[in-house]
């Protein structure tokens, strides 16, 4: 319809750009792309189920991947590992396979009420017309969720209960240790998943340790390519394919590996986990400089999500009250600084975000939200760039506002 | 609740950036607003109106997206030199067609540029007598626009005071 490209002239030269918007897709990190390169063309471009030198050579490095991943999430067996094409297919085979592999044993599913789309819409418009009780559990003020509610939302016919480990939009660290116990205490048989995909690399995870039968993870959201994810299937729990084809080394995605990815994937991980207190502790560092310089330098702000302890930490969820949330997207980006937000305007149905409605905001307020993420690639200089930028920016949006404080 | 891709003409994008008059007019002789920040949009719109019902200037404040920002502007821009009359028959169509276009998704915003830019002109009209050429009834557009009293009692709750979270000051 228009010309995009006069859109990005207009955008001009800014003294920085710094990407925050790592929840809707992410550069991957440069040591990440170094290590995918020869796997495009030069190295196991081959087909791991097929014997050749080519095939075997992809064979070894998904190998090599799944028994990392084995290792990182405290599995048992490599085989427990799937690749996906990313955290949106993963978390539908999770839903979908378990859902129809396990229909005779009860019809009921219990998911929170600030789960991902990919979660809430396949629960909603697939499962919920094939005869399953859709359960929402809700949350509290600050994302948590009422473990009360979820223990009688369980009874002995739920097969399935899905809770994000941290939410995906204001970084909500859920006790799902409790949750998993809960839910066997109840119905020793149902399955917990858990979509982990901003809690891996971002908080300790060990699928042992937190009990879960499934896990979701995403490999964008840690500075991977996108296009890859994986999910996490116990051994014993029984989930059906949603895709039918060519079946290689994984059982429940059929389909040729897409090796470089999985590699770029890989790296990601290891550039995280390998070294995992240091870059965490980086990015709360970061984040912390980020989210407390805001609040303490502009008036009017709402932090969505939770202080301390229970905050993943890369996550800043602000609102500026009387500034709208898309206006605020694009000032910023003719600015350098990309953000998303949480506002109506940004969304087909114009509706504000359903996570910031369910900690109890009102539209007013989720109108002018902003979504920031942190990762240890970031430097102080980029966020004091932001500390710089964002108060001009809603500065501006507020001096045209007919709406006055006080 | 899927997002939504917006490549905004550059027309549109000029006036999110640089809106031309922007601002409360002090001396306005009518001004009005429309939308509710419950939907995320408020546009008020501020008429210096002269000899023959000839709107000398007009001038706009916008809550809302780049598209809403835009649009308002670019009908104070469009009701300049035009008499009241003129200016009443000013569509969304129009004003969308002077920004190159908007995705469909924004029309609601030409509206209420529109919704705004009418109840200014009706409140003018208030004690003066309605003109002929002015239907009695509230246009659609204008019914969009919020009662000024709802609109009073909304901000407060919305900038502090009221159940939930005191914002930062």
């Amino acid at each position: 319809m228009f010309s995009v490209e006069e859109l990005l002239k207009m955008h001009g030269q800014p003294e920085r750009e710094v990407y925050l918007d790592l929840e809707n897709s992410a550069p991957v990190a440069p040591e990440v792309l170094e290590a995918m390169l020869p796997y495009f063309a030069e190295r196991a471009y081959g087909n791991p189920s097929i014997t050749h030198k080519p095939g075997w050579m992809a064979y070894d490095v998904v190998q090599r991947a799944l028994e990392s991943f084995r290792r990182w999430l405290g599995a048992s067996r490599a085989e427990e590992i799937n690749f996906t094409p990313g955290e949106t297919e993963a978390n539908n085979l999770a839903l979908i396979g378990a859902a129809r592999a396990n229909r005779s044993r009860g019809r009921r599913i219990v998911v929170s009420a600030i789960e991902p789309l990919s979660i809430l819409h396949v629960a909603e418009h697939i499962l919920r017309p094939m005869g399953f009780d859709i359960v929402e559990i809700p949350v509290d003020r600050e994302g948590l969720i009422d473990l009360d509610a979820l223990e009688r939302a369980v009874n002995g016919e739920t097969i399935l209960v899905s809770i994000s480990a941290v939410n995906h939009e204001i970084g909500a660290i859920q006790p799902i240790r409790e949750a998993v116990e809960l839910m066997k205490d109840r119905s020793p048989d149902a399955i917990f998943h858990t979509d982990a995909s901003d809690a891996y690399g971002r908080i300790p995870l060990d699928v042992e340790k937190l009990g879960v039968d499934m896990a979701t993870l995403s490999s964008y959201k840690i500075l991977g390519p996108r296009g890859i994810g994986a999910l996490y299937v116990r051994e014993g729990v029984e989930v059906e394919r949603l895709l039918e084809g060519q079946l290689g080394t994984q059982r429940l995605w059929p389909g040729v590996e897409n090796v470089p990815l999985i590699v770029g994937f890989q790296k990601a991980s290891e550039l995280l986990l390998n070294d995992f207190d240091y870059k965490v502790s980086r990015m709360r560092h970061l984040r912390n400089r980020l989210m407390d310089g805001i609040l303490n330098s502009i008036s009017g702000t709402l932090l969505n999500g939770p202080r301390g302890g229970r905050r993943a930490p890369d996550n800043v969820n602000i609102s500026f009250l009387g500034c709208e949330g898309e206006a605020l997207t694009i000032e910023l980006s003719l600015r350098g600084v990309y953000v998303s937000s949480g506002s109506a305007c940004t969304r087909r149905l114009l509706q504000p975000s359903h996570v910031l409605m369910a900690i109890g905001r009102k539209p007013e307020e989720a109108h002018g939200s902003i979504l920031m993420k942190v990762s240890w690639l970031h430097s102080e200089e980029d966020i004091d760039y932001v500390l710089r930028t964002l108060p001009r920016a809603v500065e501006r949006l507020r001096g045209l506002s007919p709406l006055r404080e006080g | 609740m899927s997002r939504i891709p917006l490549p905004y003409s550059p027309k549109v994008l000029e006036l999110f950036r640089n809106p031309k008059n922007a601002g409360a007019m002090e001396d306005a002789t009518v001004s009005a607003t429309a939308g509710s920040p419950i939907c995320g949009d408020v546009i008020a719109i501020y008429l210096k109106i002269g000899e023959g019902d000839i709107i000398k200037r007009a001038t706009f404040e916008s809550y809302g997206c780049a598209a809403n920002i835009a649009t308002a502007s670019i009908l104070t821009e469009m009701v300049k030199g035009k008499t009241l009359r003129e200016a009443w028959n000013i569509t969304w169509r129009e004003i969308a067609e002077e920004l190159g276009g908007l995705p469909s998704i924004k029309f609601h915003c030409g509206a209420l540029a529109v919704g705004a830019l009418r109840r200014a002109i009706r409140a003018y009209y208030e004690k003066r007598g309605r003109p002929p050429w002015m239907p009695e009834e509230a246009t659609l557009e204008e019914r969009q626009a919020l009662e000024a009293e709802k609109l009073k009692e909304i901000l407060s709750r919305k900038l502090g005071g009221g159940e939930g979270d005191r914002p930062n000051r």
